[in-house]
C-alpha cells in the first residue's frame, strides 16, 4: 500500500505532484516537497542503514544535517555520491538511493557478526590489536580497508560542472528561520547589501515544523511573505539550498549552493553546485539548534528518533514515523512534540520523564489531553530488532544513578526522545568565538564573539519564538548600522506566544541507567560509540577531550558529532567528577557539512586548470619528435627524445655522445631571465653575487653564484652586460620567481637608495643551446657574425641575426663543450629551431633533453643549485671558493661565510664518486656510511646528490656531499642500499676534460 | 583568509600576498658585527602572542613591500604602513598581547 503513513492533509507537501523513487531496489512514491527521509517514513520504511562498526540495523533519527544514520549512496554511475543524508535530500522524480555499509543487504548483513562479538572489539581495538608486529599490518590492512568505509566513490570522472563566485556584502545572514528572516528584513530595509542563505529548499527554519503564528499568519506563510519582501529589495540576495559551511578570518565565509541537486538529471541546467566565497562587513548567525538524543539502553533501534524530528515529519511533511509512540524526555520541549504528534495521528502511549515533578504550561496541556506521564522514570530497555516493538520503563532512584522497582512495558513502534538542545555554534566557533557553558540549558552557548558577528535566536540559547524575532530584528538593524547604513525604527514582528514556548526546565541526565550490564547505550550512532566506551577511555586515561574523542572516535563520522559531542563530553565529565566546561570541547572545524571536491575545484579542474602547464615555443615540435617530458616546476621539458625502439637510457647516451662528437641542441627557454636596468643596476648585481661584476664590460658575460645572507648557495646563472646600465641575469628554471622576489625585496626594503629596476623576461626570450665540436661551424652557416675565438671569445655575447632572425648570441656553455646559446624573441624560436635542425642535418644534429644536459654538466663537475646544494651548502663546500671575491666590499652572504659554523672543517663537501663496478649507477639520495654493517640506525656521513652513467667516460659517475670530503680524495666509501652495499672511490668532482680545453676551443 | 589593505591597491585577499615575517630587522654592519650579533640577525625572530609588526609583499598585485601591524591572536590588522616607516604606537593589550 502506497504511503500508508501519510496523513490525508496538512504539511507543506504537494499531494497533487506525485514523485517516483527507488530505495534499495524497491519502488516507492512521495510528493513534491518531501525529503527522501520523509518519503521513506511515509512509506513505512524504518530500516535505512547499518552502523559503521557493529553493523546494527539503524533507522532515521533526525530531520536535518544532524542525521547520523540515514546515509545514502545517491544516484548511480558517474553521478553517484556517497554519505548524503536522506533528511536533506530533496525528493525528485526518478531518484535512486541505496543504503550503505551493508552486505549483501540492509535486511541481512554479514558484517552484523561484529555486533555479536562486540565485547572483543571495544574502543581502541584497532590501535591495540593491529599495531604489532609492524609487518603484519600489510596483512591486516586489506581486511580492515574492505570492512571499513562508508559509501563508494564513483569510479568515473564527474560529468557535472561546478562554479565559484566571489561576493562582497554588508550583512550576511546565515539561517532562514524566524531570527534570520527578521534580521535579513531589518538589514535589507536599510538599503544595505544583504545575503540571506539557508541550507533548506524552503525558508522558514523551525517555522516549517511548528504551528506558531507571526503577525497574524501561519509562521511558514509569514516566512514566505518575508522572502517576497526581500526579493523586492534591490540589494538583497536570497540563496536557498545554500549551506554556509565555514567561517574564516576577517569575516570570510564559504557557502555551497546546491543549484541542481534537487532536480532530475534531465531537468538540470547550469552548474550542479556553486561555491560562494563571501566577504561580509557584518555577519548575523541564526543557525538554530540541534536536539540532543538521550543515552539509554538500546537507543539505536530503528524507530528511536529525536522528538523534534518527529514533530517536523508530522507538521511539515504530513508523514507519521510511527503509529504509537513513547516519549522519553528530560525537558519540556518534547511535550510540544508529543502534542503535535498526537494531533498528527500518532497515539502517545506515555511520556517518560526523568524529572520527578514535571510541570509547566506544556505539561499541563499534555495532562489535559489525558496522555499518561510517567515521571521520575526512564526507558531502561528497547526491544525490536529491525524496528521498535516495545519499551521497558523503570523508576529512577533518588540519586538518579540507577533504576529501582518494577519495570513497566509499553507497546510502541516509535520512541521520541529529547535530551535538550545544542545551539548550532559550529560557524560561530570556527570564527574564533568563545563558548560558555549554560547550566540551565546544559549546553555551550556563544559568549564572546571574535569577529564582526552577532548570534541570534536558538544558536544564542534563546529558544522562544518571541526572543528569536526580537534578537533577529535588532541584530539585523545593528549590523546594517555598523556597515554604514541608517535604520529607521526597526519593528519586531509580533507573534502569538505558544504556551511554554522556549521553556525547557531541563534536568540533565547524561548516562541513563538501565540496571543491566552489557546493554548498549549509544551516544554516537554513526561511529557506534557507547557510554561504556567513554568509561573505557576514562579507565585507560584517555580522559582529556582530544584524547577521548580520538580513542573512542566520538564525533569523527561524517556527521562530525552533531548529536553526540556534548553527550560524550558530559559523560566524561561525570566519570572524572568535574563540570562539563572543565572537560572542554573539541575544536569545531570547517566544514559544517561535507562539501564536494567538485564545488571546491569549481572550473579549476583537470591538469590544465588545476596547476597551469608552461610550455616553450618549441613544445609542439618536441612532442612530434619523440620527446619524453619531465616536469620542471610548472614547465614541461623534454627529458630525452626517443627514437623508435629506443630505451630512455639508449636515447640519453646517444644525445650525450652527440654533444661531445658533433653537435646537439637544447631548448633552454625555461631558464629564468631578469632584465635589470638603472644607474645602480651594477651595484645591485655586485651585492647579490659573490664575485666581482664591476669589471664586466658591455658585451661580456659572467657566471655568478648567489647566496642567502647566511652564506648558503641560493641560485646561480650567467649575467650579461647589455648596455651601460642594463644587464640580463639568468637564473635556474625553478629559481626564477624566487630570484626576482629576492632582488625586489632587497631593493625595496633594504637598499632603497639604489635605483635599479627588475623585470622578468623569461618568456619574452626563447633560448637554444648549441653544443659540440661542430657547433661553431653550424652556427656560422646561419649568421654573418664572426664566431671565431678572437672575434667572439668565451663568456661574451653579441647582437646578431641568425637564420634571418634578430637575436642575441652568447658564447657560454653548460655542457663543457664548445658552445653557443642563441636567444631570440619567443615567437621566432620555433623557426630558429627548425632552421638549426635543417642546417645541422649534415652533422647529424641531435636535439638533447634535460637528462643529457645533466650528464654533460656532471661530467664537467658543474653543479645544479638545488640539486647539489640544499640550503646548507656554502661555495666552499662546493669547492667553489674561487668565485667568492675577497676584494670587493659587502655582498649578501659575505659575513655569513665568516661564521664559525660555516668555517668548520668537518662540513660536508662536494666530491666525486667512482663506483668499483663501473656499470653500477648509484641511486641519487643514497647515503654514505662509515659502518654500513653496524646495527640500525646505521651512521651516515653524506649522500649522493647527482649520479649518472657517462657514455663519454664509459662508466658511472656521481657527486656527493661528504663529511670532510676534501681531505678524503682517494679513499673508498660504502653506500648501503636496500639489497647490497656499493663501494666507491672518492675523487675530485670532475670527470671529463678537467682543463676545459673543449669549452674554450 | 585575511583581507589586507594594500597601500597601493586597496583591500585584497590574502592569497595575493606573501608574508615576509618580522619587520624592522636591522642588518648590522657586517664589518663590525660580532658572530653573535650576526647570528641573531640571521636566525632569531620574535614569535609573539599578540601584536606583531611584520612585512608583506603584494606578490600577485603591485609587487610592492609594506608593513603591517597584526595580532597573531585575532588576526586583526591595526595598521598598514610604508616599508620605510617606523612602527606606529599601538596598545599591545588591544592585540591580545600578554
Amino acid at each position: 500500500m502506497s504511503q500508508a503513513f501519510r496523513n490525508g492533509d496538512g504539511g507543506r507537501i504537494d499531494r497533487g505532484k506525485r514523485l517516483n523513487f527507488t530505495f534499495d531496489g524497491q519502488n516507492y512514491d512521495g510528493f513534491a516537497g518531501d525529503t527522501l527521509a520523509s518519503a521513506l517514513l511515509a512509506n513505512g520504511v524504518r530500516l535505512v542503514g547499518r552502523s559503521f562498526k557493529y553493523h546494527r540495523p539503524r533507522g532515521i533519527v533526525g530531520s536535518g544535517p544532524e542525521e547520523p544514520n540515514a546515509l545514502i549512496q545517491l544516484g548511480v554511475g558517474a553521478h553517484t555520491e556517497p554519505n548524503t543524508r536522506a533528511t536533506q535530500i530533496a525528493l525528485f522524480d526518478g531518484l535512486i538511493g541505496e543504503s550503505q555499509n551493508a552486505w549483501p543487504g540492509v535486511g541481512f548483513d554479514v558484517g552484523a557478526i561484529n555486533n555479536l562479538v562486540s565485547k572483543v572489539i571495544p574502543s581502541g581495538f584497532y590501535y591495540k590489536t593491529f599495531m604489532w608486529p609492524a609487518a603484519a599490518w600489510m596483512f591486516y590492512e586489506k581486511f580492515i580497508r574492505s570492512a571499513a568505509g562508508l559509501g563508494k566513490a564513483p569510479s568515473e570522472p564527474d560529468p557535472e560542472t561546478y562554479e565559484k563566485r566571489t561576493v562582497w556584502c554588508d550583512v550576511l545572514v546565515v539561517g532562514g528561520g524566524p531570527a534570520g528572516l527578521a534580521a535579513a528584513r531589518a538589514a535589507g530595509a536599510s538599503g544595505a547589501r544583504v545575503i540571506l542563505a539557508d541550507e533548506g529548499s524552503e525558508f522558514g527554519g523551525s517555522l516549517l515544523s511548528s504551528r506558531d503564528r507571526i503577525e497574524g499568519r501561519e509562521g511558514a506563510d509569514w516566512a514566505g511573505d518575508v522572502i517576497d519582501d526581500l526579493a523586492g529589495m534591490a540589494e538583497v540576495r536570497v540563496l536557498p539550498r545554500t549551506t554556509v559551511a565555514s567561517y574564516h578570518d576577517h569575516n570570510y565565509l564559504v557557502a555551497v549552493e546546491r543549484v541542481n541537486d534537487h532536480l532530475p538529471l534531465g531537468e538540470r541546467h547550469g552548474p550542479r553546485q556553486r561555491l560562494w566565497k563571501i566577504r561580509a562587513k557584518q555577519v548575523v548567525l541564526a543557525t538554530g539548534a540541534i536536539e540532543r538524543p538521550l543515552v539509554f539502553a538500546e537507543n539505536d533501534r530503528p524507530g528511536v528518533m529525536l522528538a523534534g524530528a518527529v514533530r517536523t515529519y508530522v507538521n511539515r511533511y504530513g508523514a507519521r514515523p510511527g503509529n504509537r509512540a513513547v516519549v522519553f524526555t528530560n525537558n519540556d520541549s518534547a511535550y510540544r512534540a508529543a502534542l503535535d504528534a498526537a494531533d498528527g495521528g500518532i497515539s502517545i502511549a506515555a511520556i517518560v520523564d526523568c524529572r520527578a515533578n514535571p510541570e509547566g504550561a506544556l505539561v499541563r496541556l499534555v495532562r489535559e489531553r489525558g496522555i499518561e506521564i510517567v515521571s521520575g522514570s526512564v526507558i531502561s530497555g528497547v526491544r525490536g530488532a529491525k524496528q521498535v516493538s516495545e519499551v521497558e520503563v523503570a523508576a529512577l532512584n533518588d540519586a538518579g544513578d540507577d533504576v529501582v522497582g518494577a519495570r513497566r512495558s509499553f507497546d510502541c513502534d516509535l520512541v521520541m526522545m529529547s535530551g535538550g538542545w545544542n545551539p548550532t555554534v559550529h560557524l560561530y566557533s570556527q570564527s574564533g568565538g568563545k563558548l560558555a557553558w549554560n547550566q540551565e540549558l546544559a549546553t555551550f552557548v556563544p559568549a564572546t564573539a571574535a569577529q564582526k558577528s552577532r548570534e541570534v535566536g536558538a544558536v544564542n540559547g534563546s529558544f522562544s519564538l518571541a526572543d528569536a524575532l526580537a534578537e533577529g530584528t535588532r541584530a539585523g538593524a545593528a549590523a546594517a548600522r555598523d556597515a554604514g547604513f541608517e535604520v529607521e525604527g526597526e519593528q519586531v514582528p509580533a507573534c502569538e506566544a505558544a504556551p511554554g514556548d522556549g521553556v525547557l526546565s531541563l534536568l540533565a541526565l547524561w548516562d541513563v541507567p538501565c540496571g543491566r550490564k552489557g546493554a548498549k547505550r549509544f551516544l554516537d550512532f554513526q561511529n557506534d560509540v557507547t557510554a561504556a566506551d567513554v568509561a573505557l577511555a576514562h579507565r585507560e586515561n584517555y580522559s582529556s577531550v582530544e584524547h577521548f574523542k580520538r580513542y573512542t572516535t566520538t564525533g569523527m563520522g561524517t556527521d562530525q558529532g552533531k548529536t553526540s559531542n556534548v553527550n560524550g563530553l558530559a559523560i566524561m565529565a561525570g566519570l572524572r567528577g568535574v563540570d562539563v566546561p572543565e572537560v572542554g570541547h573539541t575544536t569545531f572545524r570547517p566544514f559544517y557539512t561535507a562539501v564536494t571536491v567538485g564545488a571546491l575545484a569549481g572550473i579549476n579542474s583537470g591538469p590544465e586548470l588545476l596547476d597551469p602547464v608552461r610550455k616553450t615555443p618549441m613544445h609542439n615540435w618536441h612532442e612530434t619528435h619523440g620527446a619524453h617530458f619531465e616536469d620542471v616546476g610548472q614547465w614541461k621539458r623534454p627529458y630525452c627524445y626517443l627514437r623508435p625502439g629506443e630505451t630512455v637510457k639508449q636515447a640519453v647516451d646517444r644525445e650525450v655522445l652527440a654533444a661531445r662528437t658533433s653537435v646537439a641542441i637544447l631548448d633552454a627557454s625555461t631558464l629564468g631571465k631578469i632584465d635589470i636596468q638603472g644607474p645602480d643596476a651594477l651595484e645591485l648585481i655586485n651585492r647579490v653575487y659573490t664575485n666581482n661584476f664591476a669589471t664586466l664590460k658591455v658585451g661580456q658575460c659572467r657566471y655568478g653564484l648567489m647566496l642567502k645572507d647566511d652564506g648558503m648557495v641560493f641560485d646561480d646563472g650567467v649575467t650579461a652586460r647589455i648596455g651601460e646600465n642594463r644587464y640580463l641575469m639568468s637564473t635556474t628554471t625553478g629559481g626564477a620567481p624566487n630570484v626576482l622576489n629576492w632582488l625586489e625585496e632587497w631593493l625595496q626594503c633594504e637598499w632603497r637608495d639604489l635605483e635599479a629596476y627588475c623585470t622578468s623576461v623569461t618568456t619574452h626570450w626563447a633560448a637554444i643551446a648549441i653544443a659540440g665540436p661542430n657547433s661553431r661551424r653550424l652556427l656560422a652557416e646561419l649568421t654573418a657574425t664572426d664566431l671565431s675565438n678572437e672575434a667572439f671569445p668565451f663568456m661574451s655575447w653579441q647582437d646578431g641575426e641568425i637564420a634571418g632572425i634578430p637575436g642575441r648570441i652568447f658564447r657560454i656553455s653548460f655542457s663543457g663543450e664548445t658552445g653557443f646559446e642563441v636567444q631570440v624573441p619567443a615567437s621566432y624560436a620555433l623557426a630558429l629551431w627548425r632552421a638549426l635542425m635543417t642546417a645541422g642535418e649534415k652533422y647529424s644534429i641531435t636535439p638533447y633533453g634535460t637528462e643529457a644536459m645533466h650528464v654533460l654538466r656532471a661530467e664537467k663537475g658543474f653543479i645544479i643549485a638545488g640539486q647539489d646544494t640544499d640550503g646548507t651548502t656554502t661555495p666552499y663546500d662546493l669547492g667553489m671558493g674561487w668565485i667568492v671575491s675577497r676584494k670587493k666590499g659587502d655582498f649578501l652572504g659575505k659575513r655569513g661565510l665568516e661564521r664559525p659554523d660555516t668555517l668548520r672543517e668537518d662540513r660536508k663537501q662536494l666530491v666525486g664518486l667512482l663506483t668499483e663496478n663501473p656499470n653500477e649507477v648509484i641511486p641519487e639520495g643514497a647515503h654514505i656510511s662509515p659502518a654500513p654493517d653496524s646495527a640500525k640506525p646505521v651512521p651516515m656521513e653524506g649522500w649522493v646528490t647527482s649520479s649518472y652513467y657517462s657514455p663519454n667516460c664509459g662508466r658511472s659517475i656521481a657527486m656527493a656531499l661528504l663529511r670532510r670530503g676534501n681531505e678524503r680524495i682517494g679513499e673508498t666509501v660504502a653506500l648501503p642500499l636496500e639489497d647490497k652495499v656499493v663501494r666507491a672511490k672518492i675523487t675530485k668532482p670532475v670527470f671529463f676534460d678537467e682543463e676545459g680545453e673543449r669549452l674554450r676551443g | 583568509m585575511l583581507l589586507i589593505e594594500c597601500p597601493h591597491c586597496g583591500p585584497r585577499e590574502q592569497t595575493e600576498f606573501t608574508c615576509g615575517g618580522e619587520g624592522h630587522i636591522v642588518r648590522p654592519d657586517p664589518a663590525t658585527a660580532t658572530d653573535a650579533e650576526w647570528g641573531h640577525y640571521l636566525f632569531m625572530r620574535k614569535n609573539p602572542k599578540g601584536l606583531h609588526f611584520e612585512r608583506w609583499f603584494h606578490a600577485h598585485g603591485c609587487r610592492q613591500w609594506f608593513h603591517a601591524a597584526r595580532s597573531t591572536v585575532t588576526h586583526e590588522i591595526f595598521a598598514i604602513y610604508g616599508i620605510d616607516e617606523p612602527p606606529p604606537a599601538i596598545d599591545p593589550s588591544k592585540a591580545g598581547s600578554q
